[in-house]
């Protein structure tokens, strides 16, 4: 393994000497950066082939294979331990696989960019515990989560323009936190905030969400309107909502991926999966 | 109006700027038109002691929009404030020529006494009034820049912040207190007789310097409060109460704490040089992290993140400083130590905050 890292890098460094001597093309470091523009042409929003990730030489991602079309909602359910969030981690470039490919549409490879830049692309995240900014109201919340240039200089002249108003109006409905725009931000119960925290998602405009437990310690009703307003999302953005609450996750799934030790289980419907005898075995135990 | 509409929702801080406002107009009046006789004349003593304490608020205000606002809890604030203080005490050093006790119009007297030939070249420009105001911004901005620049890049938060910029004024103190700096050492730099041609003894001087600290206050106020109510104020409380959420949106959290750190900075370095001229002193202990602790007093009993609260806390804490140390000199510090366990008891969010209190509590 380690010496075929070293052989790894010997090739590596070898090609970028051969690059360099290539007079026929632009030096790489010339080229501008900017990522590709993100290419649906193939309805496919995020690609994962053969990952594999291990931590101290536990397998968290074993050869993971995973599609996601692009307007779907995405349902992903597994035990404790089934690298669920070690998939979101990869996504979103905070942890690099060992092997591997990502690509989001047909141009972005994930795994040159850096968090920030996935952010930039167009991929959003929600974490399992909400944070928003407790002092600020609901609206300066979606006000600072804003897609906008962020340079010290711009922020302290800018104003909110019509165009962002509308934006902020139509995420805060979406949200349904519209009649409390003005309140703190601190003073929202908890399901409140993690809609909120969808809304600072969205305020990013992003193609694909991931959404991470998203009604753990919710009541009933707080459910129910949480999985309309993930339904609603689907179609304009794509969304992949990793869930344990099996009842949540048949009231909006349509298609449902089992994650068990690192790698697909089984995929299809919330009907097809329940009945596969391997999701059985896994779940209830032999 | 329109270019001030920032002000509308602060209620407090209006009420602050008229009040200010009308001091700076009624207190030279008082002053120079009353005549003495009159019980209703204002000695030049007090004067020039009201003065010093806008300068204190200046500093105050500069020091509660890092910590009120941004969560930088700064400990040695003070070091701004005596640099811009430094840079206005040379300017004045320069101005005394022969008039000093060695009557040597080249050098001021405590280089005569250590045996120097010429003015060493930090010295160089000073006598100009023009770079010694560049100065009095150019030097506290620098070093709050670089300091800021390897503190908040390196991520130093919370307490070890507090406690390298306490050590950083505490080293500035050491270093100023050596002869071999070049800044007066342990005697600082003190008899100052004009200022731009203007006698310092003088009444109207000393009220133009009044007038000069309030300006200085109103303007210093104004502009941190643009801050704090544009879209970056907002990024400011953000990074307060969570910095790596603010992160995550991508927000680079470095260049924005830098930036309100070296302009906090800055007007820290303003509040000293204004601070000079009407105590007519300064020296090595005004480095001493023991006045950067006090200045985070005032801000909390004044109440943090309002601004004017930090005006008020100021205000309150120095006059009641002059009085105490006047009349019962020992227990002054037992009083400020009081005053201080009290607020952070009672009053969590100072006397600003005492409003709020009391309509939670009803």
């Amino acid at each position: 393994m380690k010496n075929q890292n070293v052989k790894n890098q010997s090739t590596k460094s070898k090609n970028s000497v051969q690059k360099f001597m290539q007079r026929d093309q632009v030096f790489d470091f010339l080229t501008p950066k900017a990522a590709p523009k993100l290419d649906l042409s193939h309805n496919v929003i995020l690609y994962l082939e053969d990952i594999s990730v291990s931590f101290d030489g536990f397998k968290a991602i074993n050869d993971l294979n995973l599609y996601i079309e692009a307007g779907e909602l995405r349902c992903i359910i597994g035990p404790n331990g089934a690298g669920k969030s070690t998939m979101m981690d990869i996504i979103t470039g905070k942890t690099r696989p060992d092997a591997g490919m990502a690509w989001f549409g047909q141009r972005i490879d994930l795994l040159e960019l850096s968090e920030a830049e996935i952010a930039e692309v167009g991929i959003g995240r929600k974490f399992q515990k909400p944070t928003v900014f407790e002092m600020l109201s609901v609206e300066q919340n979606l006000e600072l989560a804003m897609a906008q240039n962020k340079s010290v200089w711009t922020l302290l002249r800018t104003k909110i323009t019509a165009e962002q108003a509308d934006h902020i109006d139509e995420v805060l409905q979406s949200i349904g936190l519209i009649e409390l725009r003005n309140d703190l931000a601190g003073k929202l119960s908890h399901g409140q905030k993690q809609w909120l925290e969808i809304g600072m998602l969205l305020m990013q405009k992003p193609q694909l969400l991931l959404v991470d437990e998203p009604v753990a310690g919710m009541t009933h009703q707080e459910m129910d309107r949480t999985a309309e307003l993930l339904t609603s999302l689907a179609g304009k953005h794509s969304v992949v909502v990793v869930e344990h609450d099996m009842d949540f996750v048949r009231s909006i799934a349509k298609k449902v991926t089992v994650l068990h030790q690192g790698s697909v289980l089984s995929e299809g419907t919330m009907d097809h999966v329940q009945n596969d005898q391997r999701v059985i075995e896994v779940y209830l135990g032999e | 109006m329109n270019r001030l509409a920032f002000l509308q929702d602060d209620r407090g801080g209006k009420i602050f700027l008229i009040i200010l406002a009308l001091a700076t107009v009624t207190i030279p009046m008082f002053n120079l038109l009353v005549p003495e006789t009159s019980v209703f004349h204002i000695s030049i003593y007090t004067v020039t002691l009201l003065g010093k304490y806008l300068t204190y608020a200046l500093l105050a205000v500069a020091a509660d929009l890092v910590w009120g606002y941004l969560g930088i809890l700064s400990l040695g604030h003070g070091a701004f404030f005596a640099l811009g203080g430094y840079a206005m005490g040379m300017y004045l050093m320069l101005q005394i020529g022969d008039r000093g006790v060695y009557g040597n119009s080249e050098l001021p007297d405590f280089m005569v006494f250590l045996n120097l030939q010429e003015l060493p070249w930090f010295w160089g420009g000073f006598d100009q009034f023009w770079f010694a105001i560049i100065m009095v911004v150019a030097v506290p901005g620098l070093l709050a820049y670089v300091f800021g620049y390897l503190a908040f890049r390196s991520r130093v938060t919370g307490v070890y912040l507090s406690i390298i910029t306490q050590a950083l004024t505490y080293a500035l103190m050491l270093a100023f207190f050596r002869n071999e700096m070049g800044f007066g050492g342990a005697n600082g730099l003190t008899d100052f007789k004009d200022i731009l041609g203007f006698s310092l003894q003088s009444d109207v001087t000393r009220n133009a310097l009044f007038i000069a600290s309030a300006v200085a206050l109103a303007l210093g106020y104004l502009s941190c409060r643009y801050i704090v109510s544009s879209r970056l104020g907002l990024l400011c409380v953000a990074i307060r109460d969570a910095e790596t959420r603010t992160r995550f949106i991508g927000y680079k959290v470095e260049n924005a704490k830098l930036w309100i750190f070296t302009f906090s900075a800055m007007l820290a370095g303003i509040a000293g040089a204004l601070y000079v001229p009407q105590v007519g002193i300064i020296n090595p202990n005004e480095f001493s992290p023991l006045n950067s602790i006090e200045l985070i007093i005032w801000v909390a009993i004044g109440g943090r993140a309002t601004l004017y609260g930090a005006v008020i806390g100021a205000l309150l804490v120095n006059y009641s400083k002059t009085y105490f140390t006047a009349a019962l000199p020992e227990v002054w510090l037992f009083a400020l130590g009081a005053l201080f366990v009290l607020v952070t008891l009672y009053l969590p969010k100072g006397i600003t905050g005492m409003k709020k209190y009391k309509a939670a509590k009803a």
